[in-house]
This record gives structure tokens, C-alpha cells and sequence, in this order.
């Protein structure tokens, strides 16, 4: 029962980021129908920009984490301006192959002024080394941490959409882009701010993986993007808090598996339980059930 | 004899019940209309007598041949297969492929050839084929498309594509038609063009039709009896002038021009 | 006018026999050296892959992005066949056993996924894969795990490659001008009409996704059976990426568009190697600015009939023509 616990309260951290992650996948493919697949990479510069933040101008954690958040946010506009914006009427396929040559390009291109190889985070220090014992459950001030920052985003996150005028402009997009337009929405501003808002919680996210697991390479962002993308589908993907549930799901399950049986076979279960959420309610566990009209 | 018999077919979704109760029998060689105000559940009806919708309750019986088959929670292909076509309201050709192509794909089901044949191009696939171009020409003719057998169904005017709709759908050789709207968006002149050529379509390839429409004119210039449909009910059912004179309907109509017809 | 027909077909069988023969004599001449040999190996797999997951994506509109896994299956059963019968009999068995085991998953993956629709199906088909990659990873008594087979028995030369791309093409694309393959393209473009029409629209997507299983099975195969060693990384999601690009860059629809595009990716991507650490950046680029410029591909849907294939083009014009 204590491991389970244990296995239960490290699940969410790792959680916490598929979440983060999961947000921007779904809130874009909410308003754009695209799945994003540069997203994942966003959230690879995150790690990276935090790491420069916290060695090489030695900022302090929270300090890199706005920069990190900043400068993703700056990025995922400009990528959604220069190679997505033109495409607008294109086929969907069409920008799907576009999103995977900027994944590449910011893959390759880390790589190349990055190196290959992978880094690791500065040691930490002060009270997030420190982890207390809550019965005989071991819980870091790190766990704390990651857990306490998703939450504050994430609420800050549906203050936006619920609240704002912007945020009741991306729904709208998201429900009928072409009626927005009609009532005054200007639709290119709202899809650059729900990309700015995603790539910012990616940012997050990347920086607090490093702090985390201590190690970041160009080519970090291929598979926890797919498992939040699944995340973002398990939850009901367009719902922004069906991705929060998602994200801890598989978060929670992939540490449960990994603690119980091979760890080889953890990926596996991930997307097992994907196809199965597909054949069984492929508009995920939020998701209505829509029918093509005849 | 009834061809098709409807009875207490009723179809709900969530809390709206869009088809209520409804109870039909057409009859073999009868043109029939079905009317009402929008949002009446005329074209539910339709899909759920070509199975894109499972009936909630109520059964669907269908008398070719002498054989009757009940057609609730068939697949529309299989629907289709046994000799009930439909075109759409909103025209749904296949707009990137040919006129021909397009004739030719609603024949597919009586292809016999099979997955090797269409590899090798062995000559059962040749034989066929030609059949295959062959029936379909002689349709496009009589829907005068023939020279514009090559064009894409998109390029084709408004009027040609929902001729184009109807030689599809004969294409799959039913004995039950059913037409949704099919004089939508025509002016007079082309309406009544309409009119003659469904008049005509229906002795040359012994069809029972079952259509319905908007456009009083040809309504009541062609089918012999009518539905009328009314928040999912029929409200009234018999000849043109039975029903151009059923102050249900009237009221249902609000005046609605039925007199004009 | 049956004549046009046989006209065609000769057509055809000519410019194969010439396409080889040039090829084989270039070989023989060593121009095409031995390391343009792999390049020309690789190209006649991207082939293969690319015109059956075309059959697939292109022509009856499913979006697949599990290739790969596929393609896996074909190489791990033909290397494991060869490995016990390394013999011309062994290599022919190994890739019809690899290319039937692949259609035989790909029924039993196609026909619960195959209800899902766009982005929905392209993921489902993506676990899938990836999947099959992570069984392979652990089946280690079979397939040696993550350090993967090595030793494979060579078998194919530019005649096998030829055979079996040349195959996979004709059949391919006689397929698609048959009532079968017409099935199959009237749902993509209105999967809703089709059934109203009488096509059982499950059956044809199961039937498309089996034959591109089939084929990517094939080129599974050879490559196994070219480059000696396979592990599962190989097979991964970027590998099934890489084969839509191929299928995308040559245009959704066109057989012709997916060979050009795959012998032009070849060629570049030989000639990029000089630059190994921008290539991916270069690639990535070039991608980014054919989508933004030419969102249809190289070739759109058409065909293009003056191609060494052109039995694609002209015979479809000429039995429209016959009318």
C-alpha cells in the first residue's frame, strides 16, 4: 500500500508535466484542428533555455522558469505566424507535414548549436534538496514544487479562458471560426494567443522536466509529446480539463507500471490504453459523442 | 401491393423526437410526396429508411420480388443493395472524380470480378469493365450528361450536378427511389424540365418513387399521393387535392402558398 | 480498339525492360558503385512504401501514420527466415511469409481502427505501431531485443529490387482503375455517399489498409534482407513520418508523384550526407517551404504519363477514350 502510495505521489509529477504539455496540444488543436507536433520541441527549448538561464547566467529557478516561459511564448508565435498562418485553407495534411519539418528544424537545429549529447541540470540547493517522510512516504520539496507551479498555472489557465475577453474569444474560434469572424473576433490574433499560451505551459514544463530528471538533449520532446498528445486525447481533446485529468492519468499509470512489471513495457501500455480509449469513446473521457450529418 | 410499409417508426434523439409514430405504405409503381415545414423530419425519415440512422422503435418492411425484408438497422449499403437509392438534399456527388466515374462507383455492387482480377487486369476484368462503361453511357445519355462524361463532377453546372445525383442513383438499379429536394435551388423553367424527366425516369426503369420537395408545382403537378409531415408526425395523408384542401395541413403551412400551387 | 489496349501494355513492358537493362548496364559498368547501389536500394523500398501507403491515405483517404510497423514486420520474419534458410527458396519464402504476416496484423489492426476518422485514425494507427515496435523490442529470444539482428543474409540485387518495385506499382495501380480500387477512392471523397451507393465502406478501407500492409511487408523484407541488420528503432514513429513525406511531398492520389518524390529524396539525401550536420536542418526546411508553396504536392492527383510507367496515364486515358 506504501509503494503504491509512493509509486502514486511520483506519477504526479510526472503528471504534472504531461499535463502542462497536454494543455497546448489541445488548446491548439481546439482552435486550429491541427495536431501541433512542434509543440513537443517547445517544450525541448524550454529545458534548454532554462538550462542556459540557471548555468550560464546563473539566474535563480524561478527567474529561469519566466524566462523559459517568455521565450517559448515568443517562439511558438513566431512558428505559428511564419509556417502555420499561410496555411490557413490548406489541406489538413498539408500543415500536419509542416508541424513535423518545424519539429525537426528545432530539433536539428538545437542540435547543432547545442550538441548531441545530453546535459545535465546544475545541482540544486537550498530547501528543494530537502524531502520529508509523511509516514513512510518519501516526498521531495522538488515534487512540491512542480506540483504547486502546474496548479497555480493551470488556474491561472481557465482564469484566462473563462474570464478574459481574449479567453471568450478562443472559444468562440474554437466553436465556429468563421461566425467569430462575423461578430468581430479577429480570429489570426486569437489562434497567435492560444499558441502563445500553449508554448508558454510547454516552457514550464520543459524547465521543471530538467530540475527534475536532470538530463536534457535535443531529442527529449519526441515521446513525452506523444504521451501528453495521448493524454490530450484520453481526456477529450479540445477540453482543456480533459487534458488536466489525462495528463495525470497516464502520468500515474506509466510510474505504476514501470514500479510494478518491466519498464520496457510502459510505452506500450500508454498507447494500449490509447487505442483502447479510441475504439471505445474515441471523443475521450469529456468528449460528446458527434455524428457527421447526412 | 406495398412495396414499402412503415409502421410506428419513430426516432428520438437524446430528448427530441424527431419522427414520431410514423406509418407509411407505398405502394408498387406509385409516386408518392412527402411534405411539411422544415425541421418536420423529413429528411430523418429518409435516413433512417437508407440506414444512417437506427430506427429508435417501429419497423421497416420492404416487399421486392415477392420476398420481404425488414431494412431497420441495415447498413445503407445493404440498403442499398436490396433496391432502395436516395440522392441528397445537399448534393453529395463525389465532386473530384468524373461524371463517369461517378455513375460507374454506384454499379460497383453487382461487380463479380474479384481482388486478383483487379491486380492482373485478367480478362474478366477487361469483359466487365466494358459492361461497366456501357450501362453507365447509356444512363448519362438518358440524363443527357454523355458529353460530359470526362468532366469533373465540381465543373458541372448547378442544375446538371443534381441530374447527375439522380443518374447515380439509378445507376445502382433500385425499385425504391427516393428523392430528397430534388428541384432545390431550380428556377421554373428547369423545375418543370425536372418534373417531365422524373415523370419519365419512373416508367422507363419501373420505379416507385418516394420524394420530397418544397416546390408546390411539382408536388402537386406529379405525385399521386402525399405525406405530410408535421413535428415528426403525419398529419395527413392522400391525393393533391384532398390535401390541398386538409385545414391541418393549411394551418401546419400557415397559408404557406399551398393555394398558389 | 483493343488494339490501344495491347499497344499500351507493350508500351509498358518495353520501358521496364529499358528502365532495367540501363540500370543493370550502368551497374556493370560500375558507374552506379557500389555505394550508389544502397542509395538505389533505399530509393526502391521508399518506393514501395510510399505507393502502398499511398493506396491507403492517398486514394481512400485514411490517414495512417503506422507504416512502419509493418514494413517491421516484414523484416524481422524475413530475416528470421533467412537466418535459418539462407538460400534464394528461404529469401523468396521469408518475403511472401513477411509480406503475408504483415497483411494478416494489418486486418486484425485495421478493422477495430479503421472506424476512426482523420487525426483520430492517423493516432490510433500510430500506437499501433509502436506497439508492434515495443513486442519486437521484448520478444528477445526471437529478436535479439534493442541490439537487433545482425548477419542477414544478402539476397537482393537490382534485379530482386526491380522485380518486386516494379510489381508493386502495376499491381497497385491496376488495382486503382479497377471497380474495387473506384470503391475505394469514392470514400475518400465522400465516405457518406459511397455507402449510400452500396459500397460497404469497412470493407474497403480493411481491404486498402491490407494491401498496403501487404507491400510494406515487401519492402520490410528487402531491407532486411539489403542492409543486413535491423533493430526495432529503426521501425519507429520518425520512420512511418518519413514515408508520408514521401507519399505528401509527391502528391495525396498520384502513384507517379510518390516514385519521383522518393527517387528525389533519395538522390538528396545522398548528396546532403556530405553535409551530415545541417542535413536534418536543410530537410526540415526544404519541407516547411514545399508545404507552404505547394500544399498539393509535387504532382497534386495527377498522373504523369510520360513517365517510364506510363501505362498509368495513357491506358487510363486511352480506355476512357474508347467510348
Amino acid at each position: 500500500m506504501e509503494r503504491l502510495l509512493q509509486q502514486i505521489i511520483n506519477g504526479i509529477s510526472l503528471g504534472s508535466i504531461y499535463a502542462l504539455i497536454a494543455l497546448g496540444y489541445t488548446m491548439v488543436y481546439g482552435i486550429i484542428k491541427l495536431i501541433n507536433f512542434a509543440h513537443s520541441d517547445i517544450y525541448m527549448l524550454g529545458a534548454f533555455i532554462g538550462y542556459f538561464s540557471m548555468t550560464t547566467l546563473k539566474l535563480g529557478f524561478i527567474p529561469s522558469l519566466l524566462l523559459s516561459m517568455v521565450f517559448c511564448t515568443i517562439i511558438g508565435v513566431v512558428i505559428e505566424k511564419v509556417a502555420y498562418k499561410p496555411l490557413r485553407h490548406a489541406t489538413r495534411i498539408a500543415v500536419l507535414i509542416t508541424a513535423i519539418g518545424v519539429s525537426l528544424f528545432l530539433e536539428y537545429t538545437t542540435m547543432a548549436i547545442a550538441g548531441a549529447n545530453v546535459r545535465s541540470y546544475p545541482p540544486l540547493t537550498g530547501i528543494l534538496t530537502k524531502s520529508f517522510m509523511l509516514g513512510n512516504i518519501n516526498i521531495s520539496m522538488l515534487q512540491i514544487l512542480i506540483l504547486g507551479i502546474t496548479i497555480i498555472l493551470m488556474i491561472l489557465l481557465q482564469f484566462i479562458v473563462k474570464k478574459t475577453r481574449i479567453g471568450k474569444a478562443m472559444r468562440a474560434v474554437s466553436l465556429d471560426s468563421d461566425a467569430a469572424e462575423l461578430m468581430g473576433i479577429n480570429v489570426n490574433t486569437t489562434i497567435s494567443f492560444t499558441f502563445a499560451l500553449g508554448s508558454a505551459l510547454a516552457g514550464a514544463a520543459g524547465i521543471m522536466v530538467g530540475i527534475y530528471y536532470n538530463s536534457i538533449n535535443p531529442l527529449m520532446g519526441m515521446l513525452p509529446g506523444i504521451k501528453a498528445f495521448i493524454a490530450a486525447v484520453f481526456g477529450g481533446i479540445g477540453i482543456i480539463p480533459g487534458a488536466m485529468i489525462g495528463g495525470y492519468f497516464i502520468g500515474i499509470v506509466e510510474v505504476l507500471v514501470s514500479g510494478y512489471s518491466n519498464s520496457l513495457y510502459r510505452d506500450g501500455v500508454v498507447f494500449a490504453i490509447l487505442i483502447l480509449v479510441l475504439i471505445i469513446k474515441p471523443t475521450g473521457l469529456l468528449g460528446k459523442n458527434s455524428r457527421e450529418k447526412v | 401491393m406495398s412495396i414499402l410499409s412503415v409502421k410506428k417508426l419513430t426516432k428520438s434523439f437524446g430528448g427530441l423526437t424527431a419522427v414520431s409514430n410514423v406509418n407509411m405504405e407505398i405502394n408498387e409503381g406509385e409516386l408518392v410526396g412527402l411534405i411539411g415545414p422544415n425541421g418536420a423530419g423529413k429528411t430523418t425519415l429518409f435516413n433512417l429508411l437508407t440506414g444512417f440512422y437506427v430506427p429508435t422503435s417501429g419497423t421497416i418492411t420492404l416487399n421486392v420480388n415477392g420476398t420481404s425484408k425488414s431494412l431497420g438497422g441495415l447498413k445503407p449499403y445493404t440498403i442499398c443493395k436490396n433496391g432502395v437509392a436516395r440522392t441528397f438534399q445537399n448534393i453529395r456527388l463525389f465532386k473530384d472524380l468524373t461524371v463517369l466515374d461517378n455513375v460507374r462507383i454506384a454499379m460497383h455492387k453487382n461487380v463479380k470480378y474479384g481482388l486478383i482480377s483487379s491486380f492482373l487486369h485478367l480478362p474478366s476484368y477487361r469483359k466487365e469493365e466494358d459492361e461497366l462503361i456501357r450501362k453507365s453511357m447509356e444512363l448519362l445519355r438518358i440524363l443527357r450528361l454523355d458529353h460530359k462524361k470526362d468532366e469533373l463532377a465540381k465543373n458541372l453546372p448547378y442544375g446538371e450536378q443534381r441530374h447527375l445525383e439522380i443518374a447515380r442513383a439509378l445507376a445502382t438499379n433500385p425499385s425504391l427511389l427516393l428523392l430528397d429536394e430534388p428541384a432545390a435551388g431550380m428556377n421554373p423553367a428547369e423545375t418543370a424540365q425536372l418534373t417531365e424527366l422524373i415523370g419519365w425516369i419512373r416508367e422507363k426503369f419501373n420505379l416507385t418513387i418516394l420524394l420530397i420537395e418544397h416546390d408546390m408545382s411539382l408536388v402537386m403537378g406529379i405525385c399521386e399521393r402525399i405525406y405530410v409531415l408535421d413535428y415528426g408526425m403525419i398529419i395527413a395523408c392522400g391525393t393533391p387535392d384532398e390535401i390541398k384542401s386538409n385545414e391541418r395541413v393549411i394551418k401546419a403551412y400557415l397559408g404557406e402558398g399551398l393555394n398558389n400551387a | 480498339m483493343k488494339k490501344l489496349f495491347e499497344i499500351n501494355w507493350i508500351k509498358t513492358l518495353v520501358s521496364l525492360i529499358l528502365t532495367f537493362v540501363i540500370i543493370q548496364l550502368l551497374i556493370s559498368l560500375n558507374i552506379i558503385n557500389s555505394y550508389l547501389q544502397s542509395t538505389l536500394a533505399a530509393i526502391c523500398i521508399n518506393i514501395i512504401l510510399a505507393v502502398s501507403l499511398n493506396l491507403i491515405t492517398g486514394f481512400t483517404g485514411q490517414f495512417s501514420l503506422g507504416h512502419a510497423g509493418f514494413m517491421s514486420i516484414g523484416a524481422y520474419v524475413c530475416a528470421l527466415i533467412t537466418l535459418r534458410i539462407p538460400t534464394i527458396p528461404g529469401f523468396i519464402l521469408g518475403v511472401f511469409a513477411g509480406a503475408v504476416t504483415a497483411a494478416v496484423i494489418g486486418v486484425i489492426v485495421g478493422l477495430p481502427t479503421l472506424r476512426l476518422r482523420g487525426d483520430y485514425l492517423a493516432i490510433a494507427t500510430l500506437g499501433m505501431a509502436e506497439i508492434i515496435r515495443i513486442i519486437f523490442l521484448n520478444m528477445d529470444k526471437i529478436t535479439n531485443g534493442a541490439a537487433g539482428l545482425q548477419d542477414i543474409p544478402q539476397f537482393t540485387n537490382w534485379a530482386w529490387l526491380f522485380l518486386y518495385t516494379a510489381g508493386t506499382i502495376l499491381i497497385i495501380s491496376n488495382f486503382i482503375k479497377s471497380s474495387h480500387g473506384r470503391a475505394c477512392i469514392s470514400i475518400r471523397e465522400d465516405e457518406i455517399a459511397a455507402e449510400a451507393m452500396g459500397v460497404n465502406s469497412t470493407r474497403y478501407k480493411v481491404t486498402a489498409f491490407t494491401i498496403g500492409a501487404f507491400f510494406a511487408g515487401i519492402a520490410g523484407a528487402l531491407y532486411a534482407s539489403t542492409f543486413n541488420f535491423i533493430d526495432p528503432k529503426i521501425f519507429g514513429f520518425s520512420k512511418s513520418i518519413d514515408i508520408l513525406v514521401v507519399v505528401v511531398l509527391g502528391g495525396l492520389g498520384s502513384i507517379s508523384g510518390s516514385i519521383i518524390a522518393a527517387i528525389l529524396l533519395g538522390i538528396i539525401t545522398t548528396y546532403l550526407q556530405a553535409f551530415a550536420n545541417i542535413q536534418m536542418i536543410l530537410y526540415s526546411l526544404a519541407l516547411i517551404i514545399i508545404m507552404i508553396f505547394r500544399p498539393q504536392g509535387l504532382m497534386g492527383s495527377k498522373e504523369l504519363s510520360l513517365s517510364i510507367f506510363n501505362r498509368l496515364g495513357n491506358s487510363y486515358k486511352s480506355k476512357k477514350g474508347r467510348v
